[in-house]
């Protein structure tokens, strides 16, 4: 079932086409990755269906409902969750109340049940606390849970979004480079977290430099170059694709 | 020692000398500690709006206004009974800042800092101009009648000060369960980061709207109060200065309400024990503040971290923590 659907998606800064009317496909349960060089608008594209900016033209379709235009935390709720390439924890709160602020929008007590504390309101928050403990435990970082996040090394932080991403239950989750500052032990236990996430029925779109990373988990890639999508299929195709090889001929990360 | 490990008995003591000042103190004392709960309730209800949302708002004493003439007209036009008026005066404070905050909400720090200020300013000289022929100009309104509470008269300055310090306290109790549930850390995730906030799912609009919206509730109940105490209300009451005053107590007061508490006798207070400094006063005070914000820029007591139960056990444990979701259908 396609789970997210861009139709002819165009997004314009002051004359400048960041995309291009860019169309493209995510099944359920895949893994797909959108690559391309540096300033492709492969972020803008993850800001288009999160809600952060609206597309000047086109269509976004998430499980056949048109979300493009909605605000970020109406997408939220419809369950795409994301994380951001320029790390925004909130770096002065503990750990475990970063991950609740992605269980938020799941949680229901009103003003009123949350200045008397009433038994479903504390409930609740029981529920809530048990379960961002649980999405701590799975990116492995429990221990920290009262540190503050601002303290973490960049690839605690990057985790610690995931599990603030996951909090949310959401059926989509999209990760904006989510290796960036991390070391080779650190991607490959990365690795091994995105499948865990598949694995639990969460489709992922994600956004890579690391090409080892991207060729050895997506299922399918995107490369986009200069907000047009140039290239689409199974890694082992993408990577022979002459356009493909050329847009990335002397990048720096060419590293295939 | 630091501040932060003497909370306790700090709390303790204030609570203990609020109890039994009204036995010791001289009606000019008393008067002036009434006037420090008014500003206390305020700075308390403001400090949900700056302190823990950090919406840079200085137009509170508008919403103050707005529930001392609901209670001021209610009660001399209508003879409402004055605490009858109360929700009246909170609910109109209330709907006047869902209004006026609705389409401004959006703007950042000291944009909002400037329409806020503006708020003030209006509403002081609708008043003065005498809105809907309501409320009486200039010389405000007169003969408001004294408060009863279950046939009990409030008149008295001592009856008064225990009215306004139940107020404080309960505030105290009910802020803090805020602060201690998802709203509170709605409001502090906004603080931090609003696009973050917005990212991670929070309406960050209903958010900030709410957080206007209860504050300017407080301050129109406080106004109920304030009226009832002083009998005559004029718009010179609300002006400019006011905000700033209670703006001021909640950024000495460091964002926590036990801060919030200390700061208001020290800014209410400070000024009356200078008196006998005559006109030098004011001037004592300025340099009080500035060293107090050279000391303690984060100013006086930060709030705690919020506590929570986590069981402990469960993240020590042999297995791995992965597996809780490991599908074993997929092998690598
Ligand atoms: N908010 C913005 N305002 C103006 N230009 C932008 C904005 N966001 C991105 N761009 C431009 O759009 C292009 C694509 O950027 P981006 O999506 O960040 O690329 P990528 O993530 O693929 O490196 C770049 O030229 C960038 O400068
Ligand atoms: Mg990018």
């Amino acid at each position: 079932m396609t789970l997210l659907c861009l139709n002819d998606v165009s997004k314009i800064f002051g004359g400048l086409i960041a995309i291009n009317d860019l169309s493209f496909n995510v099944e359920e349960g895949s893994i797909v990755g959108l690559i391309g060089p540096n300033g492709a608008g492969k972020t803008t594209v993850f800001n288009c269906i999160t809600g952060n900016y609206t597309p000047e033209t086109g269509s976004i379709f998430f499980d056949s409902k048109p979300i493009a235009g909605l605000p970020p935390h109406r997408i939220v709720e419809l369950g795409i969750a994301r994380t951001f390439q320029t790390i925004r924890l909130f770096g002065r709160l503990p750990v475990l109340e970063n991950v609740l602020a992605g269980r938020h929008c799941r949680m229901k007590a009103g003003i009123l049940s949350c200045m008397l504390h009433t038994a479903p309101q504390r409930r609740e928050e029981r529920e809530a606390v048990a379960r961002c403990m649980e999405e701590l435990r799975f990116v492995g970082l429990a221990d920290n849970y009262s540190e503050p996040a601002g303290g973490l090394s960049y690839g605690n932080q990057r985790l610690l979004e995931i599990a603030r991403a996951l909090a949310s239950d959401p059926r989509l989750i999209i990760l904006d480079e989510p290796a960036g500052g991390m070391n080779d032990q650190e991607t490959a236990a990365l690795v091994d977290t995105i499948r865990h996430i598949r694995n639990r029925g969460i489709t992922v779109l994600l956004i890579e430099h690391d090409m080892r990373l991207v060729m050895k988990i997506c299922e399918k890639l995107i490369v986009l170059e200069h907000g047009a999508m140039i290239a689409q299929g199974k890694p082992e195709d993408v990577r022979r694709n002459p356009d493909v090889i050329e847009a990335y001929l002397g990048a720096d990360d060419a590293q295939w | 020692m630091k501040l932060q490990d003497l909370r306790t008995p700090i709390s303790v003591g204030l609570a203990i000398v609020l109890l039994v000042l009204p036995l010791v103190c001289n009606a000019y004392w008393l008067d002036v500690c009434v006037s420090i709960g008014l500003y206390a309730l305020l700075a308390l209800s403001l400090n949900v709006i700056l302190g823990q949302a950090g919406i840079f708002h200085m137009g509170h004493a508008a919403f103050f206004a707005v529930g001392a003439y609901t209670t001021a007209v209610l009660n001399t036009l209508y003879h409402w009974p004055v605490l009858w008026t109360m929700p009246l005066a909170g609910v109109a404070a209330a709907l006047f800042a869902m209004a006026v905050a609705r389409p401004i909400i959006h703007l950042r720090g000291d944009y909002l800092l400037i329409v806020t200020i503006g708020i003030v300013e209006i509403v002081r000289i609708a008043l003065l101009n005498d809105v809907a022929g309501l409320t009486g100009g200039s010389n405000g309104i007169f003969g408001i009648a004294r408060p009863t509470l279950f046939g009990f008269r409030i008149s008295k300055g001592v009856q008064f000060y225990y009215l306004v310090w139940c107020m404080v306290g309960v505030s105290l109790l009910l802020f803090r369960c805020l602060w201690q549930s998802r709203f509170g850390r709605a409001l502090n995730y906004i603080k931090e980061d609003d696009i973050a906030a917005e990212g991670c799912g929070v309406n960050v609009t209903r958010y900030k709207l709410a957080a206007f919206v209860l504050g300017a509730f407080w301050a129109g109940m406080a106004g109920t109060v304030y009226a009832a105490k002083m009998t005559t209300i004029a718009p010179e009451s609300f002006n400019f200065m006011e905000s700033v005053i209670i703006f001021a107590v909640v950024i000495l007061s460091g964002g926590s309400q036990l801060g919030v508490l200390i700061s208001a006798f020290l800014f209410i207070g400070l000024p009356e024990l200078l008196r006998e400094f005559h006109d030098a006063r004011m001037l004592i005070f300025g340099f009080a503040m500035m060293a107090m914000m050279v000391w303690r820029p984060q100013g006086l007591l930060p709030p705690l971290r919020r506590r929570y139960r986590v069981a402990e056990n469960s993240s020590s444990q042999g297995v791995s923590p992965k597996d809780v979701w490991n599908d074993s259908a997929v092998s690598e």
